[in-house]
């Protein structure tokens, strides 16, 4: 396979030092489900010690949407005059009785497009037809959205909308800790976010709970950096927001990426799936924007759903539990068969835990 | 989260680019990275550059690329 | 079964295909001889030993690089009748063509097949057709069916894989399907992989021209090199141990990969074969795959183990380990 690691000795090294660098337990949590996956897929956790504990986090935007938005895509899927646009993450993601794949099966016209800027076509492609696009993602993902709209805008485009699902890192890191339910040495941060958002959003973890962050690249040799470096923070008892993904990520981020993000969209609440309602969270459409907005445009049912019986996709998200420690995990719950969230996205927790771990 | 892939920009037209990743080549927008020029690598996500890449760092990813084409090209001699 | 209709994941080879087979075909239809669910049917004749296999394309585009529908059809067959160590006899194919299909087309694919037929050492010794109404068949389905011989001595089933043996791939992984995808242009990419389409039936004879006693043949499809290493650990309920390192992926396939978030372990090939083969005879089967032009990137890349049967270990590139799962539903273009 391709050589992301052009020093194999780096890594040979690294994982001899970061033994030697542990006193005691060492806690660390993963935030974003692209680094879970790597994590799992690298093979990394059998080379730590079992004394460190990565837990993953509820950075797996697939993981954390609510049911009852799921089914909000699902409803105006089977509408036939609308055309439901959407990541493939989303696909298979169970709705209360549906998913987009089963509405698709069943002749909805779904279709997965991956870039934001395909909706634009697609709509002008189908004048008839009112074409919804599923956003979900984080802050690497909503610049890309919001200049996506500007451009829809600026073409007169008038039958594309979106129905949001975006939300924010920081705010949810923020609650984690405050619920004091976890005990943790240090955050490894998502590498991508942080490209748009840089550092400087990441300090209130030092000043106000006195926990460290590395924002930490997605490649083996990264993310043993990244926990090497928590490592040394640790050691040294200071607490601080560095950078390990320094080829990819300044510390101011990417102003123009963040200017055209807040042109776009403002902050409000959202509900998490497992976290509860988080203020200022989310993001939806600004006022000027708010005609594209398929909450408004059209009436959809929204439900709170409760998660099915049994499922603690919450609590594995909130990083309190392993997967295996979920009933339903591995029996009830599969990747083929997911109940929960964490099962059915390519980087939930569960869903790595069941494809690439159980070695460790 | 994210799927983000350094690329090359091989030609770029208004505020889209030409990218190629080992290869593959897919067109990029521009709207987030807009000072970027033709040889410039990017950090791509969903069709969009979201960052410039100093070229080093870039060349070190992609250093394997060079490496299996040549492998390849050596191999291919029946196609 | 779980599911009321049909998904497309049902036919990507992995475990929904599985679970389709096993839950609602082999109810209606098993038998001791379609249980053991290899690429080809052993079937005893007086005096020898027949496969015979069954295949249908719907590949879309027709026409692609390295390939089309014609020349696929043929490879695939002849293939899964390698796979048992089988020397084709004779292939049928029936062709089911929408109305309104081009017949210019249409010879160019049979030109292809024909080719293809000869390249095997073949022929189409059977046939059908069938038109149906536009809108029907997507231009053009074909189905096949292949008889071959299995050579004296020969026994190669999914289920033979033995401890200690050696597992040999024939080279680079997720050409056809990664051709497939470029040429389809879905996703805005552009690029030109070659489909690896290709009949190894020849290779099939160098290898046990080599050594007669060949554990294991199995192509990896649809489902990918993953799928298959997990059905043969299965079958034989032993566990394989695989290097990440030793499989070869082209750099645009992993630019596809990357792009797309697919794992190229389970793109589908069509000119690849995984040979699980004794340790003894290791050496000289990998010898005589190298020096066919098939065969020319073949390595070991791994074996098969007492421990964990059923279960397929990759020691990572970076010397950890993580388990290598199959295939479970379709593999959807990712952000995340």
């Amino acid at each position: 396979m391709r050589k992301m690691e052009t020093d194999e000795t780096r890594i040979a090294s690294l994982v001899k030092e970061i033994p030697e660098l542990l006193d005691g337990g060492f806690r660390a949590m993963e935030v974003c489900g692209t680094h879970t996956v790597s994590i799992f897929r690298s093979g990394i956790r059998s080379l730590l010690p079992e004394s460190v504990d990565l837990i993953s986090g509820p950075g797996c935007p697939v993981c954390v949407t609510p049911v009852g938005e799921i089914d909000k895509a699902v409803n105006l899927a089977h509408r036939k005059d609308v055309v439901i646009l959407t990541f493939g993450d989303l696909m298979r993601v169970p709705g209360s009785t549906s998913s987009l794949s089963l509405a698709r099966a069943e002749g909805s016209d779904v279709r997965i497009i991956t870039s934001p800027l395909d909706t634009l076509a697609i709509a002008q492609a189908e004048p008839g037809k009112k074409a919804v696009f599923f956003a979900v993602g984080f802050e690497t993902t909503s610049p890309a959205i919001a200049a996506s709209v500007r451009e829809a805008r600026a073409k007169g485009i008038e039958n594309l909308f979106i129905l949001s699902s975006l939300r924010l890192i920081p705010p949810a890191l923020r609650a984690l800790l405050s619920s004091k339910k976890l005990a943790l040495d240090g955050f490894l941060l998502p590498g991508h976010v942080s490209v748009i958002i840089g550092a400087a959003p990441y300090s209130f973890l030092v000043r106000e709970f006195a926990i460290g962050g590395v924002i930490t690249g997605f490649e083996a040799l990264d993310i043993l950096e990244g926990v090497s470096m928590l490592l040394r923070q640790k050691k040294e008892a200071r607490a601080a927001i560095e950078i390990q993904y320094r080829r990819a990520v300044k510390e101011g981020g990417n102003p123009r990426a963040l200017g055209i993000m807040d042109e776009v969209f403002m902050p409000v609440d959202a509900s998490w799936r497992g976290l509860g309602t988080i203020p200022d969270s989310g993001l939806a459409l600004r006022e000027e924007f708010r005609g594209m907005d398929a909450a408004q445009a059209f009436d959809i049912p929204y439900e709170e759903v409760d998660d099915p019986p049994g499922c603690r996709c919450g609590e594995v998200l909130q990083g309190l539990i392993r997967p295996p420690e979920c009933p339903l995990f591995g029996t009830r719950c599969t990747p083929q068969y997911p109940v929960g969230p964490c099962m059915v996205s390519s980087e939930g927790s569960c869903a790595a835990f069941y494809r690439y771990g159980a070695l460790r | 989260m994210c799927l983000g892939i350094p690329g090359k920009i091989t030609s770029i037209t208004g505020d889209l680019a030409a990218v190629d990743f080992g290869g593959v080549s897919r067109e990029v927008s521009l709207l987030l990275c807009p000072e970027v020029r033709e040889g410039d690598y990017v950090l791509v996500h969903v069709g969009f550059a979201i960052q410039r890449l100093e070229e080093r760092e870039a060349l070190e990813t992609l250093a394997l690329f060079k490496e299996m084409e040549r492998g390849w090209d050596e191999e291919d001699g029946d196609r | 079964m779980k599911n009321s209709s049909i998904l497309i994941a049902h036919g990507a080879g992995g475990q929904l295909s599985h679970e389709l087979i096993a839950e609602l075909f082999l109810p209606f239809l098993e038998n001791p001889v379609l249980s053991n669910l290899d690429d080809s049917a052993l079937l005893t004749a007086p005096g020898t030993r027949l496969a015979l296999t069954t295949d249908a394309y719907v590949v879309k585009p027709l026409f692609f690089p390295g390939g089309d529908i014609g020349r696929l059809s043929l490879c695939g067959t002849v293939n899964d009748l390698a796979m048992m160590g089988a020397a084709p006899l004779g292939i049928a194919a029936s062709f089911i063509l929408e109305e309104g299909f081009a017949t210019e087309k249409l010879e160019r694919i049979l030109g292809s097949l024909k080719a293809a037929a000869e390249e095997a050492g073949t022929e189409v010794v059977a046939g059908d057709t069938k038109v149906v109404e536009r809108g029907k068949a997507d231009g053009l389905f074909i189905t096949t069916s292949g008889v071959g011989a299995v050579p004296e001595g020969v026994d190669i089933q999914g289920r033979n894989a033995r401890e200690g043996d050696a597992v040999i791939l024939s080279g680079p992984v997720g050409d056809h399907e990664a051709g497939i995808l470029l040429a389809r242009g879905d996703f805005s990419l552009k690029g030109t992989v070659l489909s690896d389409c290709a009949p190894l039936n020849h290779l099939v004879d160098a290898m046990l021209g080599a050594s007669k006693e060949i554990h294991v043949l199995r192509d990896p499809t649809r489902g990918g090199l993953a799928t298959v290493l997990w059905e043969i650990a299965n079958s034989s309920e032993v566990g394989l141990e695989v290097e990440e390192e030793a499989i070869q992926v082209r750099s645009e396939v992993m630019g596809v990969c990357d792009l797309l978030g697919f794992d190229p372990l389970y793109l589908a090939n069509e000119g690849k074969l995984v040979a699980v083969v004794p340790e003894k005879h290791a050496e000289k089967v990998l010898s005589a795959m190298k020096s066919h032009p098939l065969g020319k990137s073949s390595v070991a890349i791994g074996r098969v183990v007492a421990g964990h049967p059923g279960r397929v270990h990759l020691k990572t590139r970076i010397g950890g380990h993580r388990l290598l799962e199959p295939l479970s539903g379709e593999q959807f273009p990712r952000i995340c």
